[in-house]
């Protein structure tokens, strides 16, 4: 268990870096700087401001800067002290992502602060909407497999994935806000709002599920400790829900950590559809306002959820299942 | 033939071996993709979506020959018509029509921004053939009044071309690279997959959007050396899709090195370059195109998703993502544009459904592990 953790967290930590060296390098290298907008500014001004940020410093000065609390001064290579800048800024690795460089009254922090949970609750409305369409789809298909309704749940499955959510959310927002007035057609707050951005995100994720689930289930269902249970006279539904389900969703345990980093990718897309103010419109915003320490800030702290989540998933994995051993992974 | 030292050790005599070899010869094997082929052909549901994609690829690649209304052309007083069947009429390049001498330049100023010479070719035959007549608006028109119905055909241009280009770009990364991995073995195999595998838990989406957005930064500088926003598309997409087919070709690889027949055919002393190209490449080959198949929707969602955020294809240029944003940013509580969301959505759906039912067909028909059984 230690020595699986301490992996993962040495391979996280090569990432880390690897993503944060090549977007800070990319972010820096560009010609004219996050401040050249169309209306010019005065020079002074922009030296100014340049030097505010730090970006009249040595690249690799302002990595480590961005990076570490280090407290590097003007002075020096790695003078201390007086810096001309006034932020109190401390570094990444600290959990400080520095200011934005577009909304200059926020810094990264407050508006990830405000944005995450946010995103996070669609993220979760949507694993809900997912767990609970694809394995109880998954179950009715594997229990009644080869029937009409196996096959219909299959071609919708098939249809989920092929589907991109956006495409989705046009045909249920004409449904569910303009034919059948139910829900409203974007915003954030109450749970309606959260229902249809939360259902496609979801679906497709329910489907890849289903097909799981029905696999697994299959697989569990032909097993003989199932038959031993039918022999001993347990009620069907105790033999699915007790015996056979456990190792059905094996799979799907698995799944759970690429779904949730798809998720997170999806998001990017519905939050726009939904005009709803998560992570994921904000990034898009950043990058294309070249408001890059905002960016980088959220797609740093994406590579370490994405990570995290995964080494839970099989963390849990192997809690479930005891013939799996955690060195194998 | 073979040498009599080997006869002898066998107990044969010569002319049983020339009877022997010559029974060998006639019993004809059937080969990997006769065999996929018959099978591929009994899944009516993956035949029928190869009809389709077939279909839908000429119709895309002749766009231009058909008789079809301007996609590009702006005509804001017919915003946001509802879509009628009607005969149409005969607008299309109509000055142009009357007198018989169209130049290239005039006809790709008056259509499309970017047309080859067989595209302007193809619009000549079009004009002969059909004169100035073009059809009402099928499937309406957008919030600019152009045709919704031409613009989802030629759309389908730009997707279906950076579907294949990308893919094909990752086919060949993750190939090469799989393959080396598979074939060198040891702790270079180890350190490659580690890569990937470093590579596996980035959050792509959010780099390569960082990266498409800086890559406006240096677009002179790109431009240069050729290299426009559509190619930045292929090779970024490309550079995102080529690990899983890395892994696949790379483990396949692994397991053919050691399988009895390339050992038989070791020992029968074929040269390792024949090894190579008859038993190891078909093998991957099948794989290979089970995997593409399933990368080609892939990618193409991916490029709709990137158009979709406004950060993939480049208007006047159109693609279905570029469609689907428009309708979606066309929605409002007022009225009903319901024509922009459906029509482009059912293109797509369509297409990335046969291409999903395809490649489910082709994974069946050419695994191995199905191999004989039905």
């Amino acid at each position: 268990m230690i020595r699986f953790l301490s992996r993962r967290l040495l391979w996280m930590a090569i990432t880390f870096l690897l993503v944060s060296l090549v977007s800070f390098t990319l972010m820096h290298s560009v010609k004219g700087g996050p401040f050249s907008k169309e209306r010019k500014l005065d020079p002074a001004i922009l030296a100014n401001m340049e030097a505010a940020y730090h970006l009249d410093w040595p690249i690799w000065k302002q990595y480590l800067h961005y990076m570490g609390p280090l407290n590097l001064g003007d002075e020096g290579w790695f003078g201390k002290g007086e810096q001309k800048g006034s932020d109190p800024f401390t570094g990444v690795l600290v959990g400080d992502f520095g200011p934005s460089f577009r909304y200059q009254d926020f810094t990264v922090n407050d508006i990830i602060g405000q944005s995450l949970p946010i995103s996070a609750l669609l993220g979760v409305v949507a694993m809900m909407w997912a767990l609970a369409l694809g394995v109880s789809a998954g179950i009715a298909s594997a229990l009644r497999r080869g029937s009409g309704l196996d096959l219909s749940m299959r071609l919708a499955a098939t249809g989920g994935i092929a589907l991109p959510n956006f495409v989705i959310a046009g045909f249920l927002v004409i449904l569910f806000v303009f034919l059948i007035p139910l829900l409203p057609v974007a915003g954030w707050g109450t749970l309606k709002h959260m229902l249809l951005p939360g259902f496609c995100l979801g679906l497709g994720f329910a489907a890849y599920i289903s097909r799981l689930t029905r696999t697994g289930m299959l697989e569990v269902l032909s097993q003989d400790h199932i038959r031993t249970a039918h022999a001993k006279g347990l009620a069907p539904r105790t033999v699915v829900m007790r015996h056979a389900l456990k190792g059905g969703l094996l799979p799907v345990v698995s799944y759970l950590g690429p779904a949730t980093a798809g998720v997170l990718t999806g998001s990017l897309v519905l939050e726009r559809i939904f005009n709803i103010p998560g992570m994921g419109s904000h990034f898009v915003n950043a990058a294309t306002n070249r408001d890059y320490t905002l960016a980088m800030g959220v797609t740093l702290l994406y590579t370490v959820l994405v990570y995290s989540l995964n080494a839970v998933v099989d963390l849990a994995y192997t809690l479930l299942d005891p013939r799996i051993r955690l060195e194998d992974q | 033939m073979a040498d009599h030292g080997s006869l002898e050790r066998l107990g044969l005599k010569p002319e049983d071996a020339e009877r022997l070899l010559k029974e060998a010869r006639e019993f004809k094997g059937e080969s990997l993709w006769s065999d996929a082929w018959r099978r591929l052909r009994r899944n009516r549901v993956a035949l029928w979506s190869m009809y389709f994609l077939v279909a839908f690829g000429l119709m895309s690649f002749f766009a231009p020959l058909l008789p079809m209304r301007n996609p590009a052309a702006q005509a804001p007083e017919i915003q946001f018509q509802s879509p009628t069947l009607n005969l149409g009429d005969s607008g299309y390049l109509q000055e142009y029509a009357a007198d018989d001498k169209i130049t290239s330049e005039e006809i790709v100023n008056a259509y499309w921004p970017e047309m080859n010479s067989l595209d302007v070719l193809f619009v000549k035959v079009r004009l002969a053939v059909f004169g100035s007549w073009q059809p009402g608006f099928w499937m309406g028109t957008d919030a600019m009044g152009r045709d919704v119905l031409s613009r989802i055909v030629w759309g389908s241009r730009t997707s279906i071309k950076v579907a294949l280009i990308a893919s094909l770009f990752s086919l060949l990364i993750g190939v090469v690279y799989g393959a080396l991995s598979g074939l060198l073995g040891g702790w270079v195999d180890n350190l490659m997959m580690r890569i990937v595998d470093i590579l596996y838990s980035i959050p792509f989406i959010f780099v390569v959007i960082f990266l498409i957005t800086l890559i406006g930064d240096y677009k002179q500088a790109l431009e240069e050396w050729g290299i426009d926003r559509m190619v930045v598309l292929y090779l970024v997409i490309g550079a995102v899709y080529w690990l899983t087919m890395a892994r696949v070709v790379r483990g396949q690889v692994l397991a053919l090195k050691h399988k009895e027949f390339v050992e038989a055919a070791r020992v029968i002393g074929a040269s390792t370059p024949r090894i190579l190209f008859a038993h190891v490449v078909p093998n991957v080959l099948s794989i290979v195109i089970i995997y593409l198949t399933l990368t080609i929707p892939a990618v193409m969602l991916f490029e709709a998703f990137l158009s979709f955020l406004g950060l993939g294809v480049e208007a006047p240029e159109v693609s279905w993502g570029i469609l689907a944003a428009d309708g979606t940013a066309a929605i409002n509580p007022l009225r009903l544009f319901w024509w922009l969301v459906v029509f482009p959505s059912l293109a797509m759906a369509s297409t990335l459904l046969a291409l999903n039912l395809l490649g489910d067909g082709l994974r069946d028909a050419l695994d191995p592990k199905m191999r004989g059984k039905d």
